[in-house]
């Protein structure tokens, strides 16, 4: 009796969204296959699509013979560095935003809003100008500034959000019984807000891990992000694909992780809008 | 900003009122002053520096212009083909993403056992970092090794193997497929949050009054996720517009100014001529164009926010 009902959903459900999946994972898949696929059988035989031909040579060249690690080290730097400057200096800000009515309030709000919609190649080339001014050029606190430009208005406007769903009544309870303001955001607010700074502080550790042009124009030699350093592994004669698919995967891995992890949180969050990518 | 320290404290009272009414302007201090020196200072320069004739590598650069490079740029075809290709680019990429987006998420909102995987796998492709993203799909597009090549020639949709990059009429749509796969994943968890706050009961009153699924779908789901698909539309407009790294990385512009979109003429003026003076005044003119759909965002936005 069931039969026919469930028959009728995998043709109609299931199926298609096997296909959408596989859009969606499919490049994804192939370029891991590519990095398990040792080069000398890539350009013979193409991508192996059964483990048999399977092999982490490329990877184990990938750690050997170039200086990924250290760059892994440098994106893990920027974008952990950026998490502290965007969580301090947003936290005090969105709980103003969402606790205080005062003149110049949407002032202050519009202009976090705008930011986040600056074309970035209008910042690139002034930031460019002035880290060399001030000789900050091919230094980790250079990119970490740079993130930040996007990093600062975005989690102001996800904590603001966040602060806002936690009830007053909270701060004022603790405020009668003798706390002052910043004692009622740091024992009472805070710990409350807590997952959702977690998962700010998360969304814009993977968006500057991920950034591309900032690091490309502001770092380069000392400095040397995964973004950037995946490009380098481009052989000298010819396209290495096999190693340049490892180093995708090896880059790409730690973002991806994060995210899976914090997904269902940070969708609710990401809806509201003001979000970059 | 920051003179919260009493002056004199005649009377204690009105000290504590200033105190509490200066206290949003200290905890808003750090961020604002941050955002001034990383944000609103480099823009102001980049206004001031399209104004001069400033070539990086030039020995005694910089002298005022005026307008100079403004005028050049209106008589520069590859601004003008690099706009063209802005509104292919945008006209192209945000509807194919939305149209994706949207059969993804009514698939999505099904019933289906293994539904929270899917979900959380479709989402792959916006975590990504562009750079992998360019990569990967510049190997996928490969005319010789690709994989596209490979597939396409096998169901003899084509004969002979294509240089999707490399063909000046193909690279642009190639490029915009790719952005394409980046971005529908966005639009397809907007547009599944919107169709879950979409009553139930009134799909059954539909049903009820016979309806058929195409009727529910236009007179109830798409009423439903209007205001979703209008923010989640602008927003990627906005996004899109802005996104070069994918292109550069992908083809660079090239082949000659096949794939040059506004940002990326920019920027690519800058660092391969370091004719900065030119640079920014394409991409102050490229804001101001843009900046029509912002302000649309932002009214939105500040209206939903105050409510």
């Amino acid at each position: 009796m069931n039969k026919p009902s469930t028959l009728r959903r995998i043709l109609t459900t299931d199926i298609p969204v096997v296909f959408i999946i596989m859009l969606a994972m499919g490049p994804f898949v192939w370029m891991i296959l590519t990095s398990l696929t040792p080069t000398a059988q890539l350009s013979a035989s193409g991508v192996s699509l059964s483990p048999a031909g399977w092999s982490m040579d490329n990877y184990i060249r990938l750690l050997e013979q170039t200086s990924f690690l250290g760059n892994m080290l440098d994106s893990l730097i920027i974008a952990a560095g950026t998490v502290v400057l965007g969580l301090a200096v947003s936290i005090t800000a969105a709980y103003a935003l969402s606790r205080f009515r005062f003149p110049g309030r949407k002032l202050v709000m519009l202009q976090f809003l705008l930011v986040n919609m600056f074309p970035i190649v209008l910042l690139i080339l002034p930031l460019f100008i002035l880290m060399r001014k001030i000789g900050l050029l091919d230094t980790h606190l250079a990119l970490i500034l740079a993130n930040s430009t996007v990093a600062i208005p975005f989690a102001v406007w996800m904590l603001r959000s966040y602060i806002g769903a936690i009830p007053r009544s909270l701060d004022e309870a603790a405020m009668i019984d003798g706390c002052s303001r910043l004692q009622a955001l740091r024992r009472v607010v805070l710990p409350l807000a807590m997952p959702g700074i977690i998962s700010t502080g998360i969304y814009i550790f993977i968006t500057a891990w991920n950034e591309y042009l900032y690091a490309l124009t502001l770092g380069g030699r000392n400095v040397r992000p995964v973004t950037v350093a995946i490009q380098t592994l481009i052989g000298e004669y010819q396209i290495e694909w096999g190693l340049l698919a490892a180093g995708g995967v090896v880059g790409a891995l730690p973002a991806t992780l994060l995210f899976l992890l914090v997904q269902r949180r940070l969708i609710g969050g990401l809806t509201q809008g003001a979000v970059k990518g | 900003m920051s003179t919260l320290a009493p002056s004199a404290p005649h009377d204690l009272t009105q000290v504590r009122t200033l105190r509490s009414r200066l206290m949003p302007y200290a905890l808003l201090a750090p961020a604002v002053l941050v955002t001034l020196f990383i944000v609103f200072f480099p823009m102001v320069q980049a206004v001031v520096t399209s104004f001069y004739d400033l070539v990086l590598w030039k020995p005694n650069a910089s002298r005022f212009v005026g307008f100079g490079n403004y005028i050049k740029l209106l008589h520069d075809p590859v601004f003008w083909i690099s706009l063209g290709h802005t509104a292919i680019w945008i006209g192209l990429t945000v509807p194919l993403q939305m149209g994706l987006g949207l059969v993804a998420a009514l698939l999505l909102n099904r019933e289906f056992p293994w539904r929270g995987l899917a979900r959380a796998l479709v989402i792959i492709p916006w975590a990504l970092p562009s750079v992998v993203i360019a990569l990967m799909w510049r190997w996928i597009y490969d005319p010789t090794t690709g994989v596209l090549n490979d597939i396409l020639l096998y169901l003899s949709i084509i004969h002979s193997t294509v240089p999707w990059l490399a063909d000046p009429h193909l690279a642009l749509y190639a490029v915009i497929a790719t952005l394409t796969w980046q971005g529908f994943p966005f639009f397809a968890v907007m547009i599944l949050a919107g169709l879950q706050g979409i009553p139930q009961s009134q799909y059954e009153a539909a049903s009820i009054d016979g309806a058929s699924t195409w009727r529910q779908f236009v007179h109830i789901t798409l009423p439903g996720i209007a205001p979703v698909l209008a923010t989640a539309g602008l927003l990627r407009i906005i996004w899109v517009a802005n996104s070069m790294d994918v292109i550069f990385v992908m083809t660079g512009g090239g082949p000659g100014y096949a794939t040059h979109t506004l940002p990326l003429y920019a920027f690519i003026k800058a660092r391969q001529n370091l004719d900065f003076g030119y640079g920014t005044a394409i991409a102050v003119t490229f804001t101001i164009l843009l900046g029509a759909i912002v302000a649309v965002y932002i009214v939105r936005t500040m209206r939903e926010v105050e409510r």
